[in-house]
């Protein structure tokens, strides 16, 4: 039994920084995890690997994950940096001189094993030791590289620095060439502990920490306004999306059908029991379609918009599989279709191909939206639902509400999401007022959280 | 049986022409130590069914197949009653029942006998087993192949994890069955869709990726034993050529396999690229691969022969 419980330790540790990094370890499969090392043990480190990949990690990104924390935190502790440290020391110092001079300060207290570690160049001890004091100063519980010096001084401290650098000062004090060599190279050699020391803190940091700092900024920027997001951001936004977008994909693209509970079939259940004479074994209920919305995107790429209308376009591209059809279209001053943009592109091209053709002017909703009419009211039925991205700033233009009127008539429901705040709304030349008379839904969306909301509204509300 | 080490797989399932790589045969090493499912994700081709079929012979235990698809239910999956039998006896029975209701005065007495033999009607010799029940009847143990469960609904999914975390089922006119010996499942899916948490959690998840050129030179070795050892390096070098290039559909094993024994059939001792160009079609599958492998046809031949050592 006691074995088990020094085996569990290093097992237990690894499951904290495989769910730091962002493995989704549930208990159960802790559990599972130490009953498979149970079975095949410590001892081989390639089986211990694929073992602990079999049980924690279910998808490839997770393997891959997986692999890069296993690497890192089974990683041999090597005391690197040796020959480096040596050249301050003059060659004609015998090691058989220091080995006497360390001897004679053996008997003062950890400090001077400290310094016996240190002069014996012992680094297996010095690791050991390392580990030792890093477990007492709690250095799992790091969580910001701002810690990083923090920890690193508690770990020396422990380790016996303070001991040290009293007896180097005392080295010093006492005046013999000897000792200030023996001193000289005592520093030396704590320089290098530091160096060891610092790239031991940093790989705990990236162990314990990766995962908390990143979830940490990326909720913040789910919350973040997405026209004041930074460029080195996007690309984490992206994979944000994509996340979001197959969650809600995965929820919604698979019933179809509802049963309606209690509510005999009667047609279907006789022709089902035909070869039973009609004995009714088998009972059919009658069953609700679940209907995919069609969706008709309009997204104004105007300058103040623009960011907005990508992350959008993005989404619904993302959730595709969850809606039975989607055409797009964008407008500034006049309005066209970019489906086929976006399907034959990859989206970050595609979104690049539509700002360069027709992004960035000053916007005129009353045209676009007769654009629309013209092109492809029609095409509007009322199983179709409209979304219209935009401010609404027709820049003192007709804003042509006649037209939204029209819509409304034939279409299933028209969503207006607008990135402004409610407060600007109406102010200036806004004609937010004038259109939301006749949309089902009109909204602030201006970060990916508000994105979020609305497309769930869409699903579910095709579902209701 | 339970195979006593690692190795021990590996052997076991080599003898049976199913050469594993390590993960692989930690995988079921584990499964049987630990009474657990696996879970094999993977592309197409790679030998997921193949595995546990190979299991089923290692391990001399009967196979047991369940295909999954969109609709796939209980009735089908687990047990259904045998409806005709039961209305049949019913009907033959009918005098029967009239003699033993006779003996009663009253009605309530007559319910009260019919109560009696209402169960029989419901019991185990009026259940059809489908293939899970089955599984877990087996007196010997089975291997239960679960095929790609990521076909079919979300529903069934979550049907199953009673049979894979405690190996029961519950029969509402019969109550619970618990497995005789328990079974070896594997469920094997293409990743079309994302699994839940739940199944993957009750799980050991192997994912079977392509071989590597040794690897693959071994598992086609075996498939097809005749085969010369310098025409089966051009093979395997070809294959992993074509694997880097940008294809709708990349060749997995199954598919070198086939394409090992059709140059068995044609007598060839040396890859050329004619023979290459109208062999290909066993390899890819998409006439848009065939175009895209067609105008590299040369540096890829010539690279095989030259990795297996043949002057071209």
């Amino acid at each position: 039994m006691a074995l088990q419980a020094t085996a569990s330790e290093p097992l237990r540790r690894f499951l904290q920084v495989a769910r730091g990094a962002g493995l989704r370890v549930s208990a159960a499969e802790g559990i599972d995890a130490a009953r498979a090392l149970d079975v095949v043990g410590f001892g081989d480190r390639a089986v211990l690997k694929d073992t602990l990949g079999l049980v924690l990690a279910k998808t490839p990104d997770e393997k891959g994950l997986f692999e890069e924390c296993f690497e890192l935190y089974f990683k041999r502790d090597e005391f690197a940096a040796p020959d480096a440290v040596e050249p301050p020391l003059p060659e004609p110092m015998s090691a058989q001189d220091l080995t006497i001079g360390g001897d004679g300060a053996g008997g003062q207290g950890s400090g001077a094993t400290l310094g016996q570690m240190l002069l014996d160049d012992d680094r297996a001890a010095l690791a050991a030791a390392m580990e030792q004091a890093a477990r007492e100063a709690g250095l799992e519980n790091i969580r910001f590289f701002t810690q990083k010096n923090l920890y690193a001084r508690r770990i020396l401290d422990r380790m016996g620095l303070r001991a040290l650098e009293r007896e180097i000062e005392a080295l010093l004090q006492s005046g013999s060439d000897e000792a200030i060599v023996r001193a000289g190279r005592l520093e030396a050699r704590i320089e290098a502990l530091r160096d060891a020391l610092r790239d031991f803190v940093e790989r705990h940091l990236v162990l314990f920490a990766r995962g908390e700092t990143e979830r940490f900024r990326e909720e913040l920027l789910k919350s973040a306004r997405l026209s004041n997001l930074e460029r080195r951001d996007l690309d984490r936004m992206r994979v944000l999306v994509r996340a979001m977008a197959k969650k809600l994909a995965a929820r919604y693209a698979k019933t179809r059908r509802r049963r309606l509970r209690g509510q005999l079939d009667v047609r279907r259940t006789l022709r089902r029991n035909m070869g039973w004479g009609g004995i009714p074994f088998i009972t059919v209920w009658k069953q609700k379609r679940i209907e995919k919305p069609r969706v008709m995107v309009l997204c104004d790429v105007s300058g103040s918009v623009a960011p907005m209308a990508q992350f959008l376009l993005m989404f619904l591209y993302a959730v595709h599989e969850a809606l039975s059809d989607i055409r797009s279209f964008a407008f500034a001053g006049s309005l066209i279709e970019v489906s086929d943009i976006l399907e034959k592109r990859e989206i970050e091209a595609a979104i690049d191909e539509i700002m360069r053709t027709i992004g960035y002017g000053s916007s005129n909703y009353g045209n676009s939206l007769a654009d629309f009419e013209d092109g492809w009211g029609t095409k509007v039925t009322n199983k179709t639902t409209i979304i219209i991205l935009g401010d609404a700033r027709g820049n003192r233009t007709d804003p042509r509400a006649e037209i939204m009127a029209r819509l409304a008539q034939r279409a299933k429901r028209i969503i207006w999401l607008n990135p402004e705040y409610r407060s600007a709304w109406g102010t200036g030349d806004s004609d937010m007022y004038r259109y939301s008379a006749f949309c089902n839904l009109v909204t602030v969306c201006n970060t990916l959280r508000h994105l979020e909301r609305a497309i769930t509204d869409l699903l579910e509300g095709a579902a209701a | 049986m339970i195979p006593l080490s690692i190795d021990a797989v590996e052997r076991g399932l080599g003898a049976n022409g199913y050469i594993p790589s390590r993960p692989i045969a930690t995988a079921v090493y584990l499964a049987q130590h630990l009474q657990k499912p696996i879970l094999v994700e993977g592309p197409a081709g790679v030998g997921k069914t193949e595995l546990a079929k190979s299991v089923a012979t290692w391990m001399e235990l009967p196979l047991i197949r369940m295909q999954c698809y969109e609709g796939l239910d209980e009735a089908k999956a687990l047990y259904e009653w045998k409806y005709g039998k039961q209305l049949l006896y019913t009907q033959i029975l009918k005098d029967k029942i009239g003699q033993v209701l006779g003996e009663a005065d009253t009605l309530a007495a007559a319910l009260n006998k019919l109560n009696d033999f209402g169960d029989i009607f419901f019991s185990e010799s009026f259940l059809e087993p489908r293939p899970l029940l089955k599984a877990l009847q087996q007196p010997g143990g089975a291997v239960l192949l679960i095929d790609e469960i990521d076909k079919s609904d979300q529903e069934f999914e979550a049907f199953l994890l009673e049979i894979l975390s405690d190996y029961q089922v519950t029969i509402p006119e019969i109550g619970c069955i618990s497995a005789v010996t328990t079974p070896i499942v594997l469920l094997t899916s293409n990743s079309t869709r994302d699994l839940g948490d739940a199944l993957k959690r009750r799980c050991l998840h192997l994912h079977i990726g392509f071989p590597d050129e040794k690897l693959e030179a071994r598992i086609i070795q075996s498939r097809v034993p005749g085969i010369e050892a310098k025409l089966l390096r051009q093979l395997v070098s070809f294959v992993q050529q074509l694997r880097v290039l940008d294809l709708k559909k990349v060749p997995s094993v199954s598919e070198t396999i086939d394409w090992a024994k059709v140059m068995i059939l044609l007598h060839t001792p040396v890859l050329d690229v004619d023979l290459v160009r109208e062999t290909l079609n066993v390899l890819l599958k998409f006439e848009a691969d065939i175009e895209i492998a067609n105008k590299q046809l040369a540096t890829l031949t010539h690279k095989a022969l030259h990795d297996a050592g043949v002057e071209a």
